[in-house]
């Protein structure tokens, strides 16, 4: 009944409406990346940050997104079959060293096999421990993370120290190949026309040139590989009947066991992929190296797994978080003021958050959003540069900021972190 | 007896747990050609000298005591059930900012040492209280977040080293804070070999061992032996349990965290008040997982976890004579790795088992099943049985 008053009064404000929030999720995410491009140029424009929008930071942000992404996939395929995977980064460990292993005498495509195996290994014991032996998988987790650090140095130990091609005990001969590298024709490489658009740095225009040059231009085999991962991803886990076997083993195991679907090995399955993805991962990080290296991944495993969270367990959600943390990742290596510029970004939008929590009538979290705000504001007026130290860990702040204020939305798979017997509740 | 067979299944895994990590790491070490007995046979040799020998002792206990009390801390958020990864960056914060205010300050002796004791514990409660109001508040998980708060810890505490914290020569190649006055140092329990009339070893053995016997004594009690423990342990075995008879689920988790923090605080004080004396660049590190293993491995009690400790400190000491005799190191590594890993299996396989064995208990208890036509008396034996089974 309402339809049918409503649908003659106002046909104009519904267009209006329509126009922006209608059209589903994809129009919503298109009007979010578009509004951070803004706000983002704004912020560029007012702090003279260049490098905010550079597509030399974009292609860094890419870069150390990646590694980010291949973990938090790892993670997704994990948890969505009800195993918490802490060990993320220990697998991440292993496929840098696989990686480092595998290239130096046969290449990048062995590199990449090698690390992908490596990675599977750590989460083939993963599997073993949690779902044959039942063991807490956090716990599991973190001794696989000791465990890898471990076994790795002393590889190298053993492997390198004597090595006529190089290496040592926290590193291992250069790869012998270097992955090929794509740029989109003319707009980024030849004419290079983002490029010249990018050097007026006009509003708007100069930035989403920039950003669009940074994710086309030298972009490695192995990113285009990792991007496409993630559709791929969400195809086979959401369309196909294995991905809802899997998931239904992170929903529900009892009742998915009910169903004649094999829980211990979908688990398996689901827990070696996760540990193959974040080996990939850690293959990545060796691939920008050109070279293993010993902590290497700088805990990019843990991040992975808050990107994981911060995207509600869904592949485009923590496609999103591994953008935001790779993003803030390449800002606070390529130029420490310009993380300074992130305050006001920081500011801009917890003044957003205040003005509509205030809207929704939350006086509390409005007020704390605000405050924080204007705390950050003073911060970006008084700070020129901010210290190594502190600056170092920006992208991990960004994690808990981004989580504190959004993990009361987030629903993870039901059963996940549960350990499941067959024939036990 | 009775004692020695409520004990049993408690020994078995972690001591089955040492065996099959010790076999383990023996055929990964012949896979790669390297001896695992003389490597053992390294690990094993004290030295000649009987001060040689109580200087290895030293050097075993003064590693244990900062493992001990790491994994006492990070035990206490086990016992409730939460995982306090975060151990690390508490003591490594708490560590840097009380060497600058033990530095800072000159007061007599022991209110100097007490000073930079409450400053640790209240640095690292705070760190870790972070960690739990996020939880609370927010829901974040304290296991991320606490990973999270590592890098932040880390990046500060390198930040105040190298910033307004620095004490050391601009041109020095160690940076560090400036030396606490002695003041402020706990003296070596080094007259024990005097008194007990063995050789006095050149290596001091730290005072902060009484302080860590008494927080073991101290938390082992608060656990088993007050209200506010039997709540933690209840709401680690049931929270719903917990919440239903009462208990504040919120509240429990800041308090734990804040406690588990305090004890998190203490485990840098032992090197820097005994050695060291200020906080430097290479300060002890990487004591926040190790307390994770040496936790899991002393099943959460204060006993078994010095002697967990104890064990992972004389593996420690076998670092550097491993090196010299031109050994793999990092065998203790993974020796420490395969332990973690095989102590929680062999725990899982023991709880298993026991449960199994009461279950066979039960059903023999129960009288047989009841006849075709009678109903079994409603919670009666065979209820019970299916409780158990369930």
């Amino acid at each position: 009944m309402s339809t049918v008053l409503t649908t003659p009064e106002a046909p104009g404000r519904r267009s209006v409406t329509t126009f922006f929030s209608g059209g589903g999720r994809a129009r919503r995410l298109l009007w979010l990346i578009g509004g951070a491009v803004v706000v983002l140029a704004a912020v560029r424009l007012i702090s003279g940050e260049n490098d905010l929008t550079s597509s030399s930071t974009m292609s860094a942000a890419l870069l150390l997104a990646v590694p980010i992404g291949l973990a938090a996939l790892g993670g997704l395929f994990s948890e969505r079959a009800g195993v918490v995977n802490i060990g993320l980064e220990g697998m991440m460990i292993l496929g840098t060293w696989g990686a480092g292993w595998a290239g130096y005498q046969w290449g990048w495509e062995a590199a990449l096999l090698g690390g992908v195996l490596f990675g599977a290994l750590g989460g083939l014991l993963h599997a073993l421990a949690t779902v044959t032996f039942g063991v807490d998988h956090v716990i599991s987790g973190v001794a696989i993370n000791i465990l890898a650090a471990g076994i790795v140095r002393f590889l190298s130990e053993l492997l390198y120290t004597d090595n006529p091609a190089g290496g040592g005990v926290t590193q291992s001969p250069a790869l012998s190949s270097k992955p090929p590298a794509v740029s989109l024709p003319i707009l980024s490489s030849g004419p290079d026309l983002l490029g010249k658009v990018e050097q007026h740095h006009w509003f708007l225009i100069s930035d989403v040139a920039g950003v669009l040059r940074g994710l086309t231009h030298e972009v490695g085999v192995l990113t285009v590989l990792a991007v496409l991962l993630i559709p791929a991803s969400y195809l086979l886990l959401w369309r196909t009947a294995f991905g809802l076997r899997l998931r239904s083993c992170g929903e529900n195991p009892w009742a998915a066991d009910t169903l004649g679907v094999a829980v211990y090995r979908t688990k398996y399955i689901a827990v070696v992929i996760s540990g193959a993805l974040a080996g990939m991962g850690g293959v990545f990080l060796v691939f920008i190296a050109g070279i293993y290296r010993e902590n290497q991944t700088g805990g990019r495993g843990f991040i992975g797994l808050a990107a994981l969270i911060f995207g509600n367990w869904r592949p485009g959600g923590l496609a999103a978080g591994a953008s935001l943390f790779g993003f803030s990742d390449a800002l606070q290596l390529r130029s420490p003021s310009a993380v300074v510029a992130l305050l006001l970004l920081v500011a801009v939008l917890l003044a957003v958050l205040a003005v509509t929590q205030a809207l929704k009538g939350n006086v509390l979290q409005s007020v704390i959003a605000a405050v924080i705000a204007v705390v950050a504001l003073i911060g970006f007026l008084t700070i020129d540069v901010l210290p190594p130290g502190i600056v170092s860990f920006t992208p991990h702040l960004t994690t808990l900021l981004v989580l504190s204020l959004a993990s009361q939305r987030l629903r993870m798979p039901q059963a996940d972190g549960l350990v499941y017997r067959r024939g036990e509740s | 007896m009775s004692r020695l067979r409520r004990l049993g299944p408690a020994l078995v895994a972690p001591v089955l747990a040492v065996v099959v990590a010790v076999l383990i790491s023996s055929a990964v070490m012949a896979a790669l050609q390297v001896n695992p007995l003389k490597v053992f046979e390294v690990m094993v040799d004290f030295g000649e000298t009987p001060s040689q020998q109580i200087t290895a002792l030293v050097v075993i206990v003064n590693r244990a005591i900062p493992l001990f009390l790491a994994g006492v801390a990070v035990a206490i958020a086990f016992r409730m059930g939460l995982f306090n990864i975060g151990v690390e960056g508490q003591y490594r914060l708490a560590t840097i900012i009380a060497a600058a205010a033990g530095a800072a300050v000159s007061l007599p002796a022991p209110l100097h040492v007490v000073l930079i004791v409450v400053v640790a514990m209240l640095v690292a409660a705070l760190w870790a209280g972070l960690v739990a109001v996020l939880k609370v508040t927010r829901g974040v998980s304290e296991v991320i977040s606490s990973i999270m708060l590592n890098f932040v810890a880390l990046g500060l505490a390198s930040y105040l080293l190298t910033g307004p914290f620095r004490g050391s020569a601009p041109a020095s190649n160690i940076v560090s804070t400036t030396v606490i006055p002695e003041s402020g140092w706990v003296p070596s329990l080094n007259w024990i070999f005097d008194a007990v009339g063995l050789a006095n070893p050149p290596r001091q053995l730290y005072g902060f061992l009484i302080l860590a016997a008494v927080v073991g004594v101290a938390v082992s009690v608060l656990l088993n032996r007050t209200r506010f423990g039997y709540d933690l342990r209840a709401s680690g075995m049931s929270p719903s349990a917990a919440s239903a008879s009462g208990v504040n689920a919120s509240g429990m988790v800041v308090k734990t965290m804040l406690l588990s923090g305090a004890v998190a605080g203490l485990i840098g004080l032992p090197d820097l008040l005994g050695a060291t004396h200020a906080y430097t660049t290479n300060f002890t590190a990487g004591m926040g997982f190790l307390g994770i293993a040496v936790a899991l491995l002393g099943r959460n009690k204060p006993g078994g976890i010095a002697f967990a400790a104890l064990l992972f400190a004389f593996l420690d000491r076998a670092l550097v004579p491993l090196q010299i005799a031109d050994f793999p190191a990092s065998v203790v590594t993974i020796i420490q790795g395969t332990i973690v890993l095989a102590v929680v299996i062999a725990n899982e396989v023991a709880r298993r088992v026991t449960r199994r064995a009461a279950e066979r208990g039960t059903a023999q208890a129960a009288p047989p099943t009841p006849g075709i036509g009678i109903d079994p008396p409603p919670g009666g034996p065979t209820d019970a049985r299916q409780e158990v089974q369930a």
